[in-house]
């Protein structure tokens, strides 16, 4: 029986690679839901490891880009690509993004309004990342719950872990040496009379932007990275840096509602990187950042190969027979 | 080279704002050789919640100048200022006081009057300043034995956008500590500002945003050195003519 504290993005992501592989698992909660105490409801939910490179190691598009894939099997993913525009007086951002990444193609005016018909005269100049996509997070979170409990996976809610678990995904909660919280804030918008399609973002020197739609008029955007270890609701200035990035971006979004505002501490090591480490006995997998969803798949791969070690495909044919 | 008493032997002074992650800030920290970092207090995490990261920044081992960037007024200076000193234990202080959210120029009637303030107070004050002569005496009247005039707009990596005013300052405040802060984008830019007499070069962006950030720092380093190894040097004058580095007198004349 393999033991996991935790029933967020990780815990949820590592179950399902150990159901995989024939084993049993228990997944204790803290929350009452999936990801309820999980601070990936409040990620954009992007998958978009090439975006990332321009601020990340090269280990975010080697882990990442398969994500993509492993999502499909659980919850809808919408294979939109990414846009990424900025305003005509921070033409360098747009520059140094497209040096800096690989993956897009360049597009002008035209190109920026046959994508995103909404954004039509207003950039004249843009990257697009075609092989990017987006899923909705929370969404993704209840659909992979259920799917490793149709795998016969049991997730015990409202319960405390034991002292003693195989594998902790408990992000910030985690007693792992150099592991900091990273701040981050969004808001959720409903605006159906603006229409966008994939994940922008929106490039400025202070205050980048990114925009994830989550269907129906709802959209959601985040974008600040704070390091500190208050999770207050989102101050004044981070939400109105974030509603005037969003009106930049589109001035239809003016009569958006707000109808939820968020922060979350994104757990992070000091290369940003996530790590598996084993401490005491017990295997953590830790430190997702900013790129849960995008490097959760791999690095749950990764926990499940260290439990369980890889065997034949005729072994495991003839255990999941037995 | 001396600030307030304390002996440095690099001239290079290292903002620690984004960088791709802490692991790569304290690469670059080690490979500039600095000896100073600043450290922006942003009065979200005044109440101690940006630990995580100041631990690894006091792990670099640098001395740490606090900075009160993003203030926008006199009084939030001050408190910014004051929380820094807790903090981080030093009555070092990089005063920015913010005019303009959109240029980040200095608003150098409220610089000079916060640092009236805290150099009352005891803060050993590095004013963050235009290179106005008048600004640069009534800072140094109200206690201030440093200043730090910007080469160009923060940020803008645009290098050093009014040389002779630079040169004006070295002359007019020999005797004062000069740091070029704000501006600086390629390694030119900061052996340009060594070579009219600075005395250091406070940079941010141009390691921080850099390919290889690393890499930059060390070669904004090496600049540093060479454009201060030049001004100490003496530079020969420009002239408008050729000037034949042989004589030429008693050549073979080929017709």
């Amino acid at each position: 029986m393999i033991t996991i504290a935790g029933a967020g993005l990780a815990g949820l992501a590592c179950a399902y690679e150990l159901a995989q592989r024939g084993a049993a698992v228990t997944v204790y909660e803290r929350g009452e839901t999936p990801g309820d105490s999980s601070v990936a409801r409040f990620a954009g939910g992007m998958l978009a490891p090439w975006c990332e490179r321009e601020s990340a190691e090269a280990e975010v598009i080697t882990l990442g880009s398969r994500a993509s894939d492993w999502w499909a099997k659980v919850t809808p993913v919408h294979r939109r690509g990414t846009l990424v525009v900025a305003p005509a007086r921070d033409r360098a951002e747009l520059t140094r993004f497209a040096r800096r990444t690989s993956g897009h193609r360049s597009v002008d005016g035209a190109g920026v309004s046959d994508l995103e018909p909404a954004l039509s005269g207003r950039f004249a100049q843009g990257l697009f990342f075609a092989d990017e996509a987006h899923l909705d997070p929370r969404r993704a979170l209840r659909d992979l719950a259920t799917r490793v409990q149709e795998m016969g996976v049991e997730i015990r809610y409202g319960m405390p872990a034991p002292a003693r678990v195989t594998l902790d995904c408990t992000g910030m909660a985690a007693p792992l040496p150099g592991l900091r919280p990273v701040r981050g804030e969004m808001a959720i918008l409903h605006c159906p009379e603006v229409d966008i399609s994939r994940t922008l973002r929106l490039l400025h020197p202070r205050m980048p932007l990114y925009l994830v739609p989550r269907g129906d008029g709802y959209f959601m955007i985040g974008g600040t990275m704070i390091e500190s270890s208050s999770d207050r609701p989102v101050t004044l200035r981070s939400l109105s840096e974030l509603l005037n990035a969003a009106y930049a971006l589109h001035p239809g979004l003016a009569e958006a509602s707000v109808v939820e505002t968020g922060a979350g501490l994104r757990p992070a090591f000091a290369d940003n990187l996530p790590r598996l480490c084993e401490q005491d006995g017990t295997l953590y997998l830790n430190g997702l950042y900013r790129h849960g969803f995008l490097l959760a798949p791999a690095m749950a791969q990764q926990a499940a190969g260290r439990l369980i070690p890889e065997t034949s495909d005729e072994d495991h044919r003839e255990r999941q027979t037995a | 080279m001396q600030f307030y008493g304390i002996e440095t032997a690099s001239r290079l002074l290292l903002g620690t704002a984004q960088y791709p992650s802490p692991a790569v800030l304290t690469e670059a920290v080690k490979s500039s050789g600095t000896e100073i970092i600043t450290v922006s207090l942003r009065r979200e995490t005044a109440d101690g919640s940006g630990a995580g990261f100041w631990d690894s920044l006091r792990e670099t081992g640098r001395r740490i100048l606090p900075n009160t960037a993003g203030c926008h007024s006199v009084q939030e200076a001050v408190t910014t200022a004051q929380m820094a000193r807790e903090l981080f234990d030093t009555p070092w202080i990089k005063l920015e006081v913010i005019g303009h959210s959109d240029t980040l120029q200095p608003d150098v009637f409220g610089l000079v009057e916060a640092a009236r303030i805290l150099c009352e107070d005891g803060f050993q004050v590095f004013p963050y300043t235009t290179d106005d002569l008048v600004v640069g005496e009534k800072l140094l009247e109200a206690g201030c034995e440093v200043l730090m005039p910007w080469g160009a707009p923060i940020g803008s990596g645009q290098g050093l956008r009014n040389p002779d005013a630079l040169r004006a300052m070295r002359a007019h405040f020999p005797q004062v500590p000069l740091i070029v802060d704000a501006g600086i984008g390629r390694p030119s830019d900061a052996a340009q500002a060594m070579e009219l007499g600075m005395d250091a070069v406070l940079l941010n962006t141009a390691v921080a945003k850099a390919g290889n950030p690393a890499g930059m720092a060390r070669a904004m380093a090496m600049a540093i050195e060479a454009g201060r190894a030049g001004f100490e040097a003496g530079p020969m004058e420009r002239r408008d003519m050729a000037v034949p580095s042989t004589p030429v007198l008693g050549m073979a004349e080929f017709a």
